[in-house]
């Protein structure tokens, strides 16, 4: 057979049918939903009389719109106070219900938001199909599974016909070579990568991420890149099976049993792109060159390093661009040339669906330790991103470092990210955030948004402004004064 | 789904790069558990002055002067010209339920993002990809010239401009058929219920471990 990317193959493991106008119907193997897009999928569903095709690969949770504090969730759905999500949450739990399909429930122990409670479970699993009404499910992706966003359409067509009508995305590489260096992460490198190729660069393609960069990060770091894959336009972001993809599967609740393991990762390895495969488009960055990033603008591409400076309007490649440049200035209240640690901050927030598994807790913990939140900060708060996470957290005593330093910890949710909940930034408020998405309004009407990793938002936090954390030495604890 | 064949709207101009899902309808909106709805919230951090809220009286809040969809000479419009990657961010439907509910039947950009393509097409909201230089001179007319009016033929797959000038434009041949239809593609879908099954058999032999109901294939 000739030589295959790794899209290739699963697309082909996926192909029900190839229609004669060039779309294909693709068979789906995983289902995730939420409560804000699956609605009017059962209201469709319900009109048309139908019912779900196969109910084992649906998974639900709610994450969107649940209040992160302990005082609203203690009375589960009935203690959240806006009436609109409530009702919301209380729909997908009627529909579930009624539909009979699996869901870890608000106050669950494995409720979280949907991208980190799948992989969490082990319900995404390499050579899987995986979409969700959500265009982050490009998360998944990590995995080596076939995973992208759809809109709420395609979720009823999902539910009615486990099959979506697709047609054939164009390959790209993007490849990082080398090491990256200390205090440089996952997100700094998907930062870069979106700085590099633009919010649109990826749009009609599925990127793998490769190189020895990729093959050194952890999965929960693979994850936040495809998480981001989205964000330069591409639906899909994909990373290669190998043995860190392995590891971190094995006796995950919904992996493969004692008996189909060894099956299961037979088939798994195959799961990378041929030696000799083609890629449409090959993208190379140097892991050496990218440092701490930090986005100034409203769009993630609108992004630099940390010692770098605000861009000048004048300078860019075209007017629709320059235009751009100019209204983001304007909305994020900044001027050309300003210096990016100049930028003083009111909120800081860690969480989100790209950032709030434990590596990335611990990431900010590490920096936290020892040291106080800035006085002139109106709130910094971390939300793990399930409640998995959150008791592996407080078993390593996480939380007790942010509450110490004056961090708050909440109940588990997408939070402040898209701010539906009551966690929000106020007008013309600079926010540094781990999550994905600087869009003006995204985290509260006014408010604005800088993208950083988990490491940068805490020492952000600390200092009060940006602040390289390359130069933020670890404080010595009894911990880690081992002689 | 409403059907699509062929269209004589006036045209709005939205001259800004990268219209994101969160711009064109705001997160708080989204809580309606409703397909309908949306259409006074559509842009709504940029038409009203005020922060918008669900269950809001609309009539009382104070309209953004500046922004393109309230100047009166487009009020009614039916097409939007907006620049690339329009649609871009969340794989929000309640995008393209806010510009429908709104009036709009067509957007015109350089580019636009894929779920949000995908999403309009399914809702009767056709997006029509034009080179750059193209949308560039339709921005300078529709800005020139009051009551500047498109006509839309998908089946010609043509774009008229009031000079007769016609400008094709591409559109895949399965989506025009359903918007020309005005089909449900579930029920097409279903139409291959015999294929799905035997796919969904053979994988449940090859892949068991996908399947977790116990059922053997
Ligand atoms: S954390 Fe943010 S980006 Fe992720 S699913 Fe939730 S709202 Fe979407």
């Amino acid at each position: 057979m000739a030589s295959q990317t790794l899209y290739d193959k699963l697309w082909d493991q996926h192909l029900v049918k190839q229609r004669e106008d060039g779309t294909a119907l693709i068979y789906i193997d995983r289902h995730l939903l939420h409560e804000v897009t699956s609605p009017q999928a059962f209201e469709g569903l319900r009109l048309a009389g139908r019912k779900p095709w196969r109910l084992d690969a649906n998974l639900a949770t709610p994450d969107h719109n649940v209040p992160t504090s302990l005082k609203e969730r203690a009375a589960g759905i009935a203690g959240i106070e806006d009436e609109t999500s409530r009702i919301q949450v209380q729909t997908l739990d009627d529909n579930c219900n009624s539909f009979n399909i699996e869901q870890f429930t608000i106050n669950d122990a494995r409720q979280g938001i949907v991208h980190v409670v799948g992989p969490e479970q082990g319900a995404t699993l390499p050579g899987m199909t995986v979409v969700c009404g959500d265009s982050h499910t490009a998360t998944h992706g990590a995995f080596a599974a076939l995973a992208h966003g759809i809109g709420t359409s395609e979720v009823e067509h999902v539910l009615a016909t486990q099959c979506l009508i697709q047609r054939k995305m164009k390959n790209m590489l993007v490849r990082v070579d080398g090491r990256l260096g200390t205090g440089v992460t996952a997100k700094d490198v998907v930062l870069a990568i979106i700085g590099e190729i633009g919010t649109a660069g990826g749009t009609g393609y599925a990127i793998e991420f490769g190189g020895s960069a990729i093959q050194d990060i952890s999965m929960e770091g693979r994850m936040t890149i495809c998480n981001m894959a989205i964000e330069a336009g591409a639906r899909v972001g994909l990373v290669g099976v190998d043995d860190i993809t392995i590891d971190y599967l094995y006796e995950r609740p919904y992996a493969p049993n004692a008996q189909q393991w060894e099956a299961a990762v037979a088939d798994w390895r195959n799961l990378v792109s041929d030696a000799d495969a083609e890629f449409d488009k090959v993208v190379v960055l140097k892991a050496e060159d990218i440092a701490p990033q930090v986005t100034w603008g409203t769009s993630p591409e609108q992004v630099t390093s940390v010692n770098g400076v605000v861009p000048d309007p004048a300078a860019a490649s075209d007017d629709t661009e320059a235009r751009g440049i100019t209204r983001a200035l304007e909305y994020m209240g900044l001027s050309a040339q300003q210096k990016i640690t100049d930028i003083k901050l009111d909120r800081v927030f860690i969480g989100s669906c790209t950032n709030s598994r434990i590596e990335d807790l611990r990431e900010a913990a590490r920096v936290a330790e020892g040291r106080t939140v800035a006085k002139s900060l109106k709130q910094a708060m971390v939300v793990p991103g399930s409640g998995l996470v959150k008791a592996q957290a407080e078993a390593e005593g996480l939380h007790e470092i942010f509450l110490a330093a004056g961090f708050e910890w909440r109940e588990p949710g997408c939070s402040m990210c898209l701010a539906m909940n009551a966690d929000k930034l106020g007008a013309g408020e600079h926010c540094a955030s781990t999550s994905n998405r600087n869009f003006e309004g995204r985290q509260g009407f006014g408010g604005r948004t800088h993208l950083v990793s988990p490491a940068m938002a805490a020492a952000a936090a600390i200092a009060g402004h940006f602040v390289d954390v390359r130069d933020f030495a670890p404080i010595p604890t009894n911990n880690t004064q081992v002689a | 789904m409403e059907k699509f064949i062929r269209q004589q709207g006036l045209v709005a101009p939205l001259d800004r790069a990268n219209v994101d899902t969160d711009l064109i309808i705001p997160k708080q909106f989204l809580k309606s558990i409703k397909r309908t709805g949306f259409g006074p919230n559509l842009f709504d951090e940029l038409r009203y002055l005020d922060e918008g809220y669900i269950g809001q009286d609309i009539s009382k809040r104070p309209l953004n002067p500046d922004f393109v969809l309230n100047q009166p000479r487009y009020a009614g419009a039916s097409v939007l010209l907006a620049r690339r990657n329009f649609g871009c961010g969340s794989s929000r439907e309640h995008a393209p339920w806010a510009l429908t509910d709104f009036g709009f039947r067509v957007v015109i950009a350089p580019s636009f993002a894929d779920i949000f393509y995908n999403n309009s097409f399914k809702n009767g909201l056709l997006l029509i990809t034009l080179d750059e230089d193209t949308v560039d001179r339709l921005f300078k007319e529709a800005e020139a010239v009051e009551g500047y009016r498109l006509d839309i033929d998908l089946e010609a797959q043509a774009v008229i401009t009031p000079s007769g000038e016609s400008i094709p434009f591409e559109v895949d041949s399965f989506r025009k058929h359903c918007l020309m239809e005005g089909l449900d593609d579930i029920g097409l879908t279903l139409k291959d219920q015999d294929a799905i099954d035997s796919f969904e058999k053979r994988h449940r032999t090859e892949r068991p471990w996908l399947f977790r109901d116990g059922k053997t294939a």
